[in-house]
């Protein structure tokens, strides 16, 4: 059997056994009965997973950097993430994007604490760190302190906003364009913004910084 | 009353940023659900994974990790429909189990 993730831990990682666990196999058997019903097929789960791993976080830094220097792209996608991720072909499905922004006097925070909802389409799967109890119990109540085992210092006199997604809204931020990159083109742009500032627990790399 | 996955706020522990892969088997679990979801019956959306990982015994919730919750609640999700039997399940499980211990024994 496997081993115990007690409450007791701090850290839940998903480990693997070299016995599959009860889950695996549970996987593996309704897999299994499913395609052998033909209520799904083999090569369509060969298929998704093939589109899964192609999904890059980086899809979400050119976004941004379209945001960056496309004053009109930048108005479509807060005020329609959904209809303007179209635009990069992403399809949300049943939930909805919200984009939002960062400025000068707030930050925004990312979590579900419910369980772990993310902006798949945009960003491709989620670190276990978001999907952890220890970021969905934190995040809401001290984001300052979380931000600050990511390495991210905000300052004291900047609001953090945390956002907390839901089965039918996702969320990813739109970080403030750092100083030094002007004439930038998007690429080189892109290149700045991480995964996880999307997320809101890091800022993007700025040009000093390098 | 708070139920076990509601833990916004509760004390928890440092967070552990360093990356994890993702197995094949989890893989398979995160299509399946989409295939499920996107099917004409649309036999598991996302919110009904979502309330059947919430209907999990609170001891499971934590023992079973991120994609243990996923396929329990997909397991219950799909018994109650009728899509699959439990009965089905238990056996198939079992002899998978058996498989895979005489293939790790042949070495």
């Amino acid at each position: 059997m496997t081993h115990d993730h007690g409450s007791e831990r701090e850290f839940q990682p998903d480990l693997e056994d070299s016995e599959p666990g009860e889950a695996e196999l549970t996987a593996q058997a309704m897999r299994e009965l499913l395609v052998e019903k033909g209520i799904l097929s083999a090569a369509e789960l060969r298929e998704r997973i093939e589109r899964l791993d192609a999904i890059e976080p980086a899809l979400g830094g050119r976004i941004v950097a379209r945001a960056w220097t496309d004053a009109q792209f930048k108005a479509r996608l807060l005020a329609n993430g959904t209809e303007a991720v179209k635009e990069f072909e992403i399809d949300m499905g049943d939930a909805e994007l919200m984009v939002v922004e960062d400025g000068p006097g707030h930050h925004n925070l990312i979590v579900c604490t419910l369980c772990s909802c993310y902006p798949r389409q945009v960003l491709g799967l989620p670190p276990d760190w978001y999907k952890s109890r220890n970021y969905r119990s934190r995040a809401v109540v001290e984001p300052r302190a979380v931000l600050r085992e990511f390495g991210t210092e905000i300052a004291e006199g900047i609001d953090i906003r945390v956002h907390d997604s839901t089965a039918d809204i996702r969320y990813m931020v739109l970080p403030v364009r750092p100083k030094g990159t002007e004439g930038w083109d998007e690429d080189r742009l892109a290149g700045i913004v991480s995964r996880d500032s999307l997320v809101g627990v890091t800022l993007p790399r700025t040009p000093t910084a390098d | 009353m708070r139920r076990t996955h509601d833990m916004g706020g509760l004390d928890a522990g440092g967070i552990d940023i360093s990356p994890h892969d993702v197995a094949p088997w989890q893989k398979q679990v995160m299509v399946m659900r989409q295939a499920l979801g996107d099917h004409a019956d649309k036999l598991v959306r996302v919110d009904e994974l979502r309330r059947g990982i919430e209907d999990l015994d609170p001891a499971d919730y934590d023992r079973l990790g991120y994609f243990g919750r996923w396929v329990m609640a997909m397991r219950k999700i799909l018994v109650e429909k009728d899509v699959l039997g439990e009965g089905e399940i238990e056996t198939r499980v079992a002899a998978i189990r058996q498989q895979r211990a005489d293939a790790r024994q042949a070495g």
